[in-house]
């Protein structure tokens, strides 16, 4: 932080010509000739895009693979699987008497009312705000990083990383319906079947993992475009001169 | 195109640093999003082999023994996660069933296994073949396994079912308590670590910066 607010803009602006010398710790590696391997994080200078890594020959690239994109797609196709993996039975009780079909939010109730309310939030947490905290957390990274936005960078990278780690708990469910199947065959007693809800249900999984795994974190940090970079270089510049007069003042 | 091993390049936000000089144990974060930048793996490495033994040894028990056993009205039941992968798969539900298959029982097991291969010591300074796919495949199955998840479910279900019916849990189900413990240390390892460890031996410690 130090060495960064000392002088920020030689960085930014000398960047491309004299990478690292002048401002390391602010310098984006797009902005200068520093090329890293995403995959085993070797450090190239002077590379080309789509050239081979010389260690462990992964084609090297500025930011994931159209990485906006792929990440909507996926968004999409979770957002659309989220509504039969909330409304459809994901599992099925028959025993002599009557047949139950359970969706997910009658599992969670079903665990309030019958006293186990731990596990009731346990449940509700990773089935119902996990997954849906990622559908909205991803739309917002990926809107905001669309736009190249500057607000709240530092907030929105570690957004990302709670995406990235909370992702998986919402297979529980899928879990649960899963061993509940198998051990739940008592012929011509008590038999538990899974729903098509918790294909969907799983699928949604499937898909915001997918999208969160898409999403390239570089780009909230990324001030323009890559491709724009010379011709709005100058601004963010002189937004940080008005704000050093501001400080001055 | 060179290399510049005094340089370090943050994973997630894309600043360019200086490569740290780490002391034992140390970890160097990102100035900027606060990322982890590099990590001293020297005590952590040499638990690893055993810890993946470990892991693999219990991996073996928790998929061999029912995982917990019911009884209702006299009458009994009991499953493996393999049994109820396929009972999944005959009611119609590949798909699902091939989910629960991947996440608990394939990825697990090929990390575990393509670690083991790594870090076996036999073949230590001869170029293994196969390390650059491994790795990547490593890298790419990562995300994707889910043991500890499986262990809550279980003991959701567990609750679940103790309403209904006497539940006894089986063997396997403290040996997938103890394999989800052993995983959290063995996945926790940065695969990207192991890159230079195997494949850029390029004479003991490559990233010393000048001073």
């Amino acid at each position: 932080m130090s060495r960064g607010t000392r002088d920020p803009r030689a960085g930014d602006i000398d960047g491309a010509s004299q990478p690292v010398a002048v401002a390391p710790h602010l310098d984006s590696a797009i902005a200068t000739d520093i090329f890293p391997c995403h995959h085993c994080g070797t450090v190239w200078q002077g590379a080309q895009q789509d050239e081979q890594c010389e260690v462990c020959h992964a084609p090297l690239h500025r930011r994931r693979i159209d990485s906006l994109n792929r990440t909507w797609a996926f968004l999409i196709a979770a957002c659309i699987m989220y509504i039969p993996a909330n409304l459809m039975p994901v599992m099925i009780t028959s025993t002599l008497l009557d047949e139950q079909r359970d969706t997910i939010m009658s599992g969670i109730v079903y665990f309030w009312v019958s006293g186990s309310w731990e596990l009731a939030i346990v449940v509700f947490v990773a089935s119902f705000m996990v997954p849906l905290f990622k559908l909205v957390a991803l739309i917002i990274l990926t809107v905001s990083a669309r736009r190249r936005s500057s607000w709240q960078r530092l907030q929105r990278a570690k957004l990302y990383r709670v995406v990235e780690t909370i992702g998986r708990w919402s297979m529980l469910d899928v879990f649960v319906v899963s061993l509940l199947t198998g051990l739940v065959q008592i012929e011509g007693f008590a038999r538990i079947t899974a729903g098509i809800g918790v294909a969907a249900f799983g699928s949604v999984v499937v898909f915001t993992m997918l999208a969160s795994l898409s999403f390239d974190p570089r780009l909230i940090w990324d001030e323009v475009d890559p491709q724009a970079e010379q011709s709005e270089q100058a601004e963010p510049a002189a937004d940080r001169e008005q704000q050093e007069k501001d400080i001055n003042d | 195109m060179q290399e510049r091993p005094d340089l370090i390049v943050c994973e997630e936000c894309d600043a360019v640093h200086r490569r740290p000089v780490l002391a034992h144990a140390e970890v160097a974060r990102c100035l900027r999003c606060g990322a982890e930048l590099e990590r001293d793996t020297g005590g952590h490495l040499g638990r690893l082999l055993p810890l993946t033994v470990a892991s693999l040894i219990m991996f073996v028990i928790a998929n061999s023994f029912p995982i917990v056993q019911i009884e209702l009205q006299g009458l009994t039941s009991e499953t493996t996660l393999f049994g109820a992968v396929m009972v999944l798969n005959g009611e119609g539900m590949s798909l699902v069933a091939m989910l629960v298959l991947s996440t608990t029982i394939l990825f697990p097991l090929v990390q575990m296994l393509v670690l083991l291969y790594l870090l076996l010591p036999a073949a230590q300074e001869g170029r293994r073949p196969g390390v650059k796919i491994l790795l990547r495949l490593m890298q790419v199955v990562r995300p994707w396994g889910m043991v500890e998840v499986f262990l809550l479910g279980v003991l959701v279900a567990l609750v679940k079912l103790s309403n209904m019916a006497a539940v006894v849990p089986g063997v396997a189900l403290w040996a997938f308590g103890a394999l989800t413990l052993l995983l959290t240390v063995v996945v926790s390892f940065n695969p990207r670590y192991l890159w230079r460890i195997l494949v850029s031996e390029r004479g003991g410690n490559s990233g010393e910066p000048a001073r």
